[in-house]
């Protein structure tokens, strides 16, 4: 082991538990959601399945499943990435990490509170923030613990110079508890007025699904893929441009045209959405020349990973802008085509870009090889292929419903019948992604089992009175 | 950039201009909005939903309905109608220039320019709104949605999705025993319908519970049928709404 090995075993091994702890609660959270989400998709294959449930009605299990794998998996798993990036960059071991542990058990009893809050009827009716008080302070107060150790482990970094990556995340850091407060406070805790709600409701969900997602997943990839290919990302200067432009217009993308609010709102809206297009071709000058002739076998590893989250952040943001344009949100607006487009941004593009980030690090980590290597290659095989059987069917049905719906003489009943058939196709895509999940908590728990494994046996070895292996240590 | 102190500034200068803009704005302005003025009318809207319907709010949260249906509905814009109101002194004079003019599907512009020629002839005309739209086709509405028509709702939940068809305006087309067979079997009223059964809401058999007549108080009670300022049309030329318990939903 050379030097440089060496260093940075100890700073991985530093994240080792803290780690362990947010991966974990995200696998569990990510297999939960999956299995909520395939059993709310049931409803299109029997209506008249679990009627007589009121706790499992689609109503309910729909935003649970939602949230449990937002906050469930997303969250945790993105800042246990970030933690392990933050170290990483600053050549420094995990600085608090008993703090990343403790708020991981925190995050993992919020989701919980919360999920179960909604599927009790205790949903606050916000789309994305369904998760009442009791869920959303644990969530928050873990968010603020988790981050207090990153800028700890940030501050100490010994290059004082800032990587691209570290832009993104640390943005990200500021960003959710902003957006997060405000639309607790003003939509829960102290409700404003009337339509304000709504608009406030379509900012948080703007900011937190294009926006939060967005400079995770790029802080993430931007990470990997230099890591990987082994040189810095070309150009520095362009991902800067990229990056302050993404972060000053994309925050007002969001509000749907035709909404019963001020005209303004929806036309500044659509303004933003076609200057969201700057950073978009400034990412995708920087992903180019970043990936351009590098010869790096990727095998279906986190390389893969980054790149193909690269690839659909693209498609996902183009299909989110398109809806900015009122002539297309005229069609698609109201339709499945705006569940396909959050699919993608979460399945395929920040879960993908967290995966991989989880398995570059899990070996280093671990200090031993992943147990079922086969299996990262597996995940994303089915990942894509779950994609592929969840977001074109949901696109395509929604843009020949939202056609058909121009059509007055088209009774809606016949509209909404038609829609079954894709919706249906898209419960197998869903299951896919479930296989994939399992792939990825099997990875995640059989490590953790091995490791607790060695713990206990090295524990066991001190209580011996002499070494088991009979060699006496001089 | 050394230092992350810029990052920060970066990102709270780039939040926070949207959220003065998204936030702030709109609850400065729509967040003091009172009650207004009915069109040619002395009636104020909207009023507060009456005490079951408001609890029947609480019964569409719980139960997560937003995740199937809006209720909001949009039109494309409005065109004119105008209508000869009396012939005034010279009626052969307006009769053969009104059969020489186009008088319905017009734009404001033309429809002032007709009315204009028409009262030159002597005749008084009425201009009639009409508003056009997908939506409005399919009696979904008789105007688009408003801020106003969602002002006493807490929480306000527009929707995102048509699952279902549109609820903006579900008080002006079924009546309270074709709701709750419908909660009860969706399919007994509408065939082809792919909305889950609500069992769950009734007691024994077809009992409903209060949170079932309270939900329906709630649908009953949705309806955005009169004129605003911001959403002007004129009742009587209007569409008529559905026919009560039509066959099936448009």
């Amino acid at each position: 082991m050379n030097v440089i090995e060496k260093k940075y075993s100890a700073i991985d091994a530093s994240c080792r538990v803290p780690l362990l702890v947010l991966f974990g609660v995200a696998a569990i959270w990510l297999i939960i959601g999956l299995a909520l989400e395939i059993i709310a998709s049931l409803v299109f294959h029997n209506p008249d399945w679990l009627a007589n449930c009121p706790f499992l009605t689609y109503g309910r299990v729909l935003p649970a499943a939602n949230d449990a794998i937002l906050y469930g998996f997303v969250m945790p798993a993105a800042l246990g990435v970030m933690l392990w990036i933050f170290a990483r960059l600053s050549e420094s071991e995990l600085l608090l990490p008993l703090v990343p542990i403790v708020a991981g058990n925190i995050w993992a009893v919020g989701v919980l509170v919360g999920v179960v809050a909604i599927l009790i009827g205790d949903s606050t009716g916000f789309t994305w923030l369904e998760f009442p008080r009791g869920g959303s302070v644990l969530i928050f107060a873990a968010f603020l613990l988790i981050a207090v150790s990153a800028m700890a482990t940030f501050g100490a970094r010994r290059e004082r110079e800032l990587q691209p990556s570290h832009w993104f995340l640390l943005a990200s850091l500021f960003w959710f508890p902003w957006i997060y407060s405000t639309a607790n406070l003003f939509l829960v805790a102290w409700p404003v007025r009337g339509v304000a709600q709504a608009v406030i409701d379509w900012w948080f969900s703007n900011n937190l699904l294009f926006v939060w997602l967005g400079l995770v997943g790029l802080g993430v990839a931007f990470y990997l893929l230099p890591k990987i290919a082994g040189r810095p990302l070309q150009s520095r200067y362009f991902a800067l441009f990229a990056f302050w432009t993404f972060m000053l217009f994309a925050p007002w993308c969001g509000i749907p045209q035709g909404a019963p609010v001020p005209s303004w709102l929806p036309s500044a809206s659509t303004v933003a959405s076609f200057l969201t297009l700057i950073p978009l071709i400034g990412f995708a000058i920087v992903f180019g020349n970043t990936i351009r002739g590098v010869n790096v076998q990727c095998k279906g590893g986190p390389y893969c990973y980054a790149k193909f989250a690269m690839v659909v952040f693209f498609l996902s943001a183009l299909m989110y802008i398109a809806t900015g344009c009122p002539h297309c949100s005229g069609v698609v607006g109201m339709t499945w085509y705006m569940p396909a487009q959050t699919y993608l941004q979460i399945f395929g593009f920040v879960s993908i870009a967290i995966c991989g980030a989880a398995y570059e690090s899990l070996p280093g980590i671990m200090d031993f090889e992943l147990p079922f290597r086969g299996f990262v290659r597996a995940q994303h095989w089915l990942f894509m292929f779950g994609l592929l059987l969840l977001v074109v069917p949901l696109a395509v049905c929604g843009i020949s419903e939202g056609l058909k719906m121009q059509n007055p003489n088209i009774p809606f009943s016949e509209i909404s019948h038609g829609t079954l058939n894709y919706l249906r196709v898209s419960s197998l895509g869903l299951f896919l992604l479930l296989l994939g999940a399992l792939l990825f908590a099997i990875n995640i728990f059989a490590m953790t089992a091995i490791w607790q494994t060695k713990l206990a046996k090295a524990f066991a070895a001190t209580l011996l009175p002499y070494p088991e292996t009979g060699e006496v240590k001089s | 950039m050394k230092t992350g102190f810029r990052v920060f500034l970066g990102a709270f200068i780039a939040l926070g201009l949207s959220w003065c803009g998204f936030v702030l704005g709109p609850v400065l302005q729509l967040g003091t909005q009172g009650q207004t003025n009915v069109l040619n009318s002395s009636e104020i809207y909207p009023n507060q939903r009456p005490g079951n319907a408001t609890l029947g709010l609480q019964v569409y949260r719980a139960y997560g309905c937003a995740a199937c249906h809006t209720t909001q509905v949009g039109q494309d814009g409005v065109l004119c109608d105008v209508v000869l109101t009396s012939a005034g002194a010279n009626p052969t004079a307006v009769n053969n220039l009104i059969s020489s003019l186009k008088l319905t599907g017009l734009s404001k512009d033309e429809a002032d320019a007709v009315s204009g020629r028409i009262s030159a002839a002597g005749g008084k005309t009425e201009t009639h709104i009409i508003p056009v739209g997908a939506d409005i086709s399919r009696h979904w509405g008789l105007r688009h949605s408003v801020a106003e028509d969602f002002l006493w709702d807490n929480p306000v939940q527009l929707g995102t999705i048509r699952v279902g068809p549109d609820l903006a305006n579900e008080g002006l087309r079924h009546d309270e025993s074709w709701e709750l067979a419908h909660l009860y079997n969706p399919r007994s009223n509408v065939q082809n319908s792919i909305m889950p059964s609500y069992k769950s809401l009734f007691i024994t058999g077809n009992t409903p519970s209060e949170d079932a007549k309270n939900l329906v108080a709630y649908l009953l009670s949705l309806r955005a049928d009169v004129s605003l300022h911001d959403a002007p049309f004129t009742t009587a030329a209007a569409p008529a709404a559905a026919p009560q318990n039509a066959a099936s939903q448009k």
